[in-house]
């Protein structure tokens, strides 16, 4: 069979396209973003016939694919982790509704927040939370075939199937078997089912009752399914391991040299309880192999309270695993020796910097020359000039998740009388910018924001957005700042130091909110 | 080859080293071994400090090459190499290019002691200053990398044969800069010899 080297992401975009996806739909974001960019790509040079879109944030995204998959198209639905807690309002009652096309929702966690700030989510929780059927991939093989899997579940259940990686199955490489690709239409019809679709109580209790019940169904495919798999001998010491771990224990024990029965956890939600049951009924020691919170561990120490187990006890639940972690482990519960050889060596950080030639370094030399650095706040949001919390500019006081430097500039300034520049891109402020500012004009608070607009999503790889799309045309950022009743409004190029410097200062005493949209092009789309 | 054999290449965001990989994991298949490897992107480029693994051979599992078990190291930049001491082992070959990006608002580590360091873990130190070569040759340096992978190759270094890596950079770079890279290749096997 031919193979090709692909990138984990690149994986899912394969399995979906063998499994004749007709609707695709995203936000942008590491580690997830390869997703979007490798269909964008196959829709531009019309390889993919489909539908594909850049939506403006994952709640649209997720709506937009609820919207195909009602009309009965194959979906994907593709987002970094916090995407998850922005569209969580739609999936929630998509699991009680179900899915007509087959949908699947990829999902990508960052252990270790190598392309994260704001926090070291966990997205299995969401398994629990909204019930929906997940799956875990460990390497690029996998992500291609439990892509396939995931749309013949949706397509046997009428449910929505999450995929969830991490950073290390997202970035990983290897040669994946490739099948052919079916030809496809994209066109839909809506059929009314207001039943099925519309969930008014008292209606949506039974549709819980119904979900939990085709939860229950899935439960024992799970039991059956061959992604939980069990390799090795029998013995009293067993390993449970799930995701990109599975990968390291099969290392640490041809490097230890020593050969444990695994079960390999393919399907986390719903557990194969009774494949697990069977596999640890005469386990003296169970090591269970996760990264982050244990989920798999709490449900089996609610299977199992004879054997020892070590789970989080051995293992850490921040940041992600690595080869010498599970060494280590392992040859702890097996008493082999383990030793390292480390040098200890004092390199200063390199931090991630701006690029040569960015705009976004005018404007924060632009506002270290116009406030008093030590009395004003700088409010910090999710894209490129995220870096001003590095040197050399260390301008930034908080930074949370999207669109949240104008929603708590909003708070700081109803209770204190400090100065307050909160930044936001571009990308950003159409994400979840927009309810924030309307929030300051309503509620009347007086934050100077600077919508720092480079013409494009430029930290995720310069996707198109609403105000600089592919084609000219775009929704003018202006204009909606204007529509929500700012009056204090200027748009700059920072180019032109003195007016902004001169801006800045004078906003920055207004009494009601402000607006500097400081505009020059990436210097990425300025090139093209 | 009986063995895994395990690859850490460290470099800055912007040097090339997602290309390089590219063009390595190409070379390997073309070999017919299993590979596996694991790069990072978005924030984690931008300049900053950039890590990425390969691995090869009969079957691989882990993306990530383990502490004390790499066969090659390779460093793009000086400085960066030394976050990667701790994959070495005595046997582990440091292919350095001899070349120093300063870090912004801080002081150059020296070379003597990048050297010194590096020797704690293993002596098979080969320092080349593949980025001068590239820019008194071409004019830039950014074919670098591609120097010491060809370097590397002839040397023997890389159990990979020349031809799977010249076969390779026609496969993965972009006709635009071909004609420099397979230039850069030569480049390599004629200064290798000379050696």
């Amino acid at each position: 069979m031919k193979k090709r080297i692909l990138l984990g992401n690149e994986a899912i975009v394969q399995g979906a396209m063998e499994s004749g996806v007709q609707f695709v739909s995203t936000f942008p974001g590491t580690p997830a973003s390869e997703i979007g960019n490798t269909f964008f790509k196959l829709y531009q040079n019309k390889k993919f016939k489909g539908y594909f879109e850049f939506s403006v944030n994952e709640k649209v995204a997720m709506e937009a694919g609820i919207g195909a998959s009602f009309s009965g198209l194959k979906t994907l639905v593709a987002m970094k982790h916090f995407g998850l807690n922005v569209c969580s309002e739609s999936l929630i009652p998509f699991l009680y509704t179900g899915s007509k096309g087959p949908t699947v929702i990829a999902v990508a966690d960052d252990p270790s927040c190598w392309s994260s700030a704001q926090s070291e989510q966990n997205s299995r929780g969401y398994s629990y939370l909204s019930h929906i059927p997940t799956l875990e991939p460990s390497d690029p093989q996998e992500c291609k075939d439990f892509t396939k899997l995931a749309f013949n579940l949706s397509e046997k259940f009428k449910i929505p199937i999450m995929v969830r990686i991490t950073t290390r199955v997202s970035h990983q490489k290897m040669p994946v078997e490739i099948q052919a690709i079916p030809g496809i239409k994209a066109i839909g019809t809506f059929a009314r089912d207001i039943k099925r679709f519309v969930t008014m109580p008292p209606r949506v209790l039974e549709m819980k009752k119904e979900l939990l019940e085709k939860i229950e169904k899935i439960s024992k495919i799970a039991d059956k399914s061959k992604i939980n798999h069990i390799s090795g001998p029998k013995k009293k010491t067993v390993i449970i391991a799930s995701g990109v771990s599975y990968l390291y224990v099969m290392e640490a024990m041809k490097e230890l040299k020593v050969n444990l029965p695994i079960l390999k956890i393919g399907f986390f939600y719903p557990l194969p309880k009774e494949k697990i049951k069977r596999f640890i009924k005469n386990a003296k020691k169970i090591l269970i192999v996760e990264e982050l919170e244990p989920y798999i561990e709490k449900e089996i120490r609610e299977i199992n309270t004879k054997a020892q187990i070590f789970g989080k006890n051995l293992l850490p639940e921040t940041g992600e695993f690595n080869p010498e972690i599970l060494i280590r482990a392992i040859a702890q519960i097996t008493n082999k020796k383990f030793k390292l050889k480390e040098v200890k060596v004092n390199v200063p950080k390199r931090f991630p910097q701006l690029c040569p030639g960015c705009p976004y370094w005018l404007i924060f030399g632009a506002v270290k020359k116009a406030l008093p650095l030590k009395t004003t706040i700088f409010g910090g949001d999710i894209g490129c000039y995220m870096l001003a919390g590095f040197p050399p500019h260390s301008i930034q006081d908080y930074l949370f998740c999207m669109g949240s430097s104008i929603g708590i500039a909003h708070g700081i300034k109803k209770t204190t009388k400090q100065k307050l520049i909160a930044f936001i891109g571009d990308g950003t402020f159409f994400h979840a910018g927009i309810p924030a500012l309307i929030n300051t004009v309503f509620n009347k608070s007086n934050p100077l924001i600077i919508i720092a607009d480079n013409r494009t999503t430029a930290m995720t790889g310069h996707q198109p957005n609403p105000g600089a799309p592919l084609v000219p045309d775009g929704i003018k950022i202006e204009n909606i700042v204007k529509a929500c009743g700012v009056k204090n409004l200027k748009i700059i190029d920072p180019i032109n130091q003195k007016e902004l410097i001169k801006t800045i200062k004078d906003f920055s005493g207004k009494k009601e909110v402000s607006v500097i949209i400081a505009r020059r092009p990436c210097i990425f789309v300025a090139k093209k | 080859m009986n063995k895994n054999f395990n690859i850490v290449i460290t470099g800055t965001g912007g040097q090339g080293l997602i290309t390089l990989l590219k063009i390595i994991s190409e070379a390997i298949l073309l070999e017919g071994y299993d590979i596996k490897t694991s790069e990072l992107h978005g924030l984690s480029q931008r300049g900053g400090s950039v890590e990425v693994h390969i691995r090869f051979g009969k079957k691989i599992y882990s993306p990530l090459v383990a502490k004390n078990k790499a066969d090659l190291i390779i460093g793009l930049e000086m400085q960066e190499i030394l976050r990667a001491i701790n994959f070495a082992n005595q046997k582990t070959v440091f292919l350095i290019n001899q070349h120093i990006i300063p870090i912004p608002l801080e002081r150059s580590v020296p070379q003597k002691q990048i050297i010194k360091k590096l020797k704690l873990q293993s002596k098979n130190i080969l320092l080349i200053p593949a980025s001068q070569i590239c820019q008194q040759e071409f004019g830039k340096s950014v074919t670098a990398g591609i120097y010491l992978l060809s370097f590397a190759s002839f040397r023997g270094i890389i159990p990979l044969k020349p031809q799977s890596i010249l076969l390779a950079i026609k496969h993965i770079v972009l006709k635009k800069y071909l004609e420099q890279n397979k230039k850069t290749f030569e480049l390599a096997k004629e200064n290798e010899k000379k050696k």
